[in-house]
């Protein structure tokens, strides 16, 4: 290379121009029509994908349930430092905002959003909302009248925290902790400490159901690598049929199969193994959850651990052999360590895919073989606690990232591979 | 793989006892999808063998589930089959309504999927692409994000459409996209992308770019060239590609439990209801159905990888 570039110094192309120069002309050109070709599909992907999962973050520190519907007594907070007890004119701020939240009828959004913070106050502010019209000067008698309540200082110290639109908060939530009424940052009551367990369970499940898919997977990935190919495609359509069947198909089936009055738990009675009463509960459980979850994973397991293992010579553990190993030791000595690129590939991608899995978990999983997926659902649709979801779902989001990277870096996407 | 003759008689145990267990495996993988087939046919609304379907008696098989997807409780049940009965059950039935949908929305979900992405494969393979291992992981990336993650993003984005030019001050409130086919079709064909991208890069690994630069030093413009010469030969990846894209929106459920409204119920929504509240023996008609559905897809993919072995010169390995 180096001979060539001090050669090339005094040459020119045939209009003159120095032929460098030219050449990185024409790369320039080159690499501008490659991104050109890609820059449709970037700016979609950014449209449809990363600018709406940047709003999920933003909804995760911003909040404006009360900032918005209570103008006054927020620019009353913004005013006076912590500590401050409320004079009349934080009371009159107080009344004249419940009032206004009154005739919009937005009373039950701020105390929605008081109340994820301290629980039993969204009562109170609909409450006092509903007697604010007849409110009049000295303020502080007339909301105190309304609800005794109101004297609280921890209260107080509640709507501080969330009369700023911007807050951590809800990370703080979905990390079980919360803030004291001196504004220290402290553990949720163990009673009500719930995500961070459900992330440990949700980390602890998928690496189980990574493992047994890898126990299922290997034999399976072997066998179709050593024989010959004739048998191992036709093989293969065994494994890729499920893998290209509805998710909600293999879900119903596993329903059929292992519900109390399915065909697993009748053949057994029908045979006489267990009594009729003694029916297992294999499913709307955690049992549920691992065994659909292991099925459904299963061939992205077994399509990376085969394409590493097909390419192995057989001749090596041949020569182990010959050499005096047995075929234990050859295997584990040779054979195995070969097939270690095929074995990250596939666990990584098993537990990136299992992590956040919510469909299976949601329809067999019960009660106890929820995911913190489906705990992120339940905020959307059901507690329409939609910043504590988002911060869930970024936390989520930063561990699948991390694990993701991870597989970029040992695997490289470029190897992910599809039936 | 035959056992090899200086085998000992622990290493022959091993090997049957071997073969037993990987049997065993593919009666796991196989067994809960074909389980589904004969039961669908159940006279009875239950989920297991009656004893009449082990003794093959015919009356302890029936159509009466399937008839079920294409009746509605409102609709008579005495009246003839005739055109107008059809007629009525093509606008009517839940179950053809949802096909419908998902149809229409696979459909036009693959082609923004399978055009763009084509396009941005064609970019993704050249040699000179900038930034590709980036641009690669951030296309790739609705494959390995969870689903809710994307749903959740895609319920606030869909609910006010313009907030970033909002921010800007560009404009203000422009409708929603939640509740709309459009939405839809935007996040399923989002989600089809990755999988045409990795099918059709993985086809442009063998192709050979001189044949490019021969149609183009023979005069032709980039656009025949494309045509003529590049597209033929990787067809069959872009057509596995698509494939994958239209099977991706016809089994995604989430997205559409998040931002879609009554009028876009597809197969699998309607599914999940199906499974949530009281699962009846019609939902086993409509996983038979889709068994047979994702058969056909699987046969079209396998003449497609022979093809494309063909063509590139690949022999089979």
């Amino acid at each position: 290379m180096a001979e060539l570039s001090a050669s090339s110094v005094g040459l020119t192309t045939a209009d003159g121009r120095p032929l460098k120069a030219a050449l990185a002309t024409a790369q320039q050109r080159a690499k501008r029509r490659a991104f050109l070709l890609v820059l449709p599909l970037l700016a979609f992907i950014v449209i449809t994908f990363i600018v709406p999962i940047g709003q999920m973050m933003h909804q995760a520190v911003y909040n404006d349930g009360f900032s918005a519907n209570m103008p006054r007594l927020a620019a009353w907070f913004a005013e006076h430092p912590v500590g401050t007890d409320p004079d009349e004119s934080a009371w009159q701020a107080l009344a004249l905002d419940l009032q206004d939240a009154s005739a919009a009828k937005t009373a039950g959004q701020v105390g929605t959003r008081v109340n994820y913070e301290m629980s039993g106050t969204r009562s109170l502010f609909t409450s006092t909302a509903r007697k604010a019209k007849g409110f009049a000067p000295p303020y502080r008698d007339a909301v105190l009248a309304a609800g005794a309540k109101w004297d609280d200082p921890v209260l107080w110290g509640t709507m501080r925290q969330v009369s700023r639109a911007y807050s951590g908060n809800f990370f703080l939530a979905a990390l079980d902790m919360t803030h004291d009424p001196q504004g220290n940052i402290v553990a949720m009551p163990e009673d009500r400490q719930i995500y961070v367990n459900l992330f440990v369970k949700t980390f602890l499940l998928a690496g189980l159901i990574t493992f047994t898919c890898f126990l299922l997977g290997f034999p399976i990935a072997h066998l179709l690598a050593t024989l010959p190919l004739r048998w191992s495609n036709l093989l293969m359509i065994l494994v890729l049929l499920p893998f290209w069947t509805s998710l909600l198909v293999r879900t119903t089936s596993w329903i059929v199969l292992l519900q109390q009055q399915g065909v697993v738990n009748s053949a057994l009675v029908a045979t006489g193994v267990i009594p009729d009463e003694g029916r297992f509960q294999m499913i709307y459980n955690q049992m549920g959850t691992i065994i659909a979850m292991t099925h459904i994973l299963l061939p992205f397991m077994i399509l990376p651990l085969y394409s590493v293992m097909r390419p192995i010579p057989p001749s090596y553990v041949r020569a182990a052999r010959s050499l005096g190993a047995t075929s234990w030791t050859a295997f584990r000595r040779i054979y195995l360590p070969q097939t270690l690129p095929g074995i990250g590939a596939g666990s990584l991608l098993v537990f990136i895919l299992a992590v956040g899995y919510y469909i299976t978990p949601a329809l067999v999983g019960g009660a106890s073989g929820q995911l913190i997926s489906n705990l992120i659902a339940f905020h959307m649709q059901d507690s329409l606690n939609w910043s504590l979801a988002s911060a869930l779902a970024a936390l989520l989001l930063g561990a699948v990232l991390v694990l993701y990277w991870l597989y970029d870096r040992l695997v490289g996407i470029d190897n992910l591979k599809l039936g | 793989m035959a056992l090899p003759v200086y085998a000992t008689p622990l290493e022959r145990i091993w090997r049957y006892t071997y073969l037993v267990i990987c049997v065993l495996i593919f009666l796991f993988l196989i067994a809960p999808i074909l389980i589904v087939i004969p039961l669908s046919f159940n006279a009875e609304p239950y989920f297991t063998f009656t004893e009449k379907m082990l003794s093959l008696d015919p009356s302890g098989y029936s159509l009466r589930w399937y008839d079920l997807l294409l009746t509605q409780p409102s609709m008579p049940t005495d009246v003839p089959r005739d055109a107008a009965w059809w007629a009525q059950v093509w606008r009517e039935s839940v179950w053809i309504r949802a096909a419908k949908n998902s149809v229409i929305i696979g459909v036009f979900s693959t082609l923004v999927a399978t055009v763009l992405g084509t396009i941005a494969a064609l970019g993704l393979s050249r040699p000179e692409m900038p930034y590709r291992r980036l641009v690669m992981a951030i296309l790739i990336s609705p494959m390995i994000v969870p689903i809710i993650i994307t749903a959740t993003g895609l319920f606030f984005f869909y609910s006010n459409p313009c907030a970033l030019l909002n921010w800007t001050g560009l404009a203000d409130q422009c409708g929603r996209l939640t509740g709309s086919y459009l939405g839809v079709v935007l996040a399923h064909a989002t989600l089809g992308i990755p999988f045409v991208i990795i099918t059709v890069t993985a086809t442009l690994v063998g192709f050979d770019q001189s044949l490019n630069r021969a149609a183009a030093s023979l005069g032709a413009p980039p656009t025949t060239t494309f045509f003529k010469v590049t597209m033929p030969l990787i067809l069959p990846g872009v057509i596995s590609g698509a494939l994958f894209a239209f099977v991706t929106s016809f089994d995604e459920v989430v997205v559409v439990l998040f931002v879609a409204a009554h009028d876009q119920q597809t197969i699998p929504r309607q599914m999940w209801n199906g499974i949530r509240e009281q699962i009846s023996p019609a939902i086993l008609a409509v996983a038979t159905i889709l068994v047979i559905i994702s058969v056909g897809m699987l046969a079209t993919l396998e003449v497609l990888r022979r093809r494309s072995e063909r063509l590139r010169g690949v022999s089979p390995t």
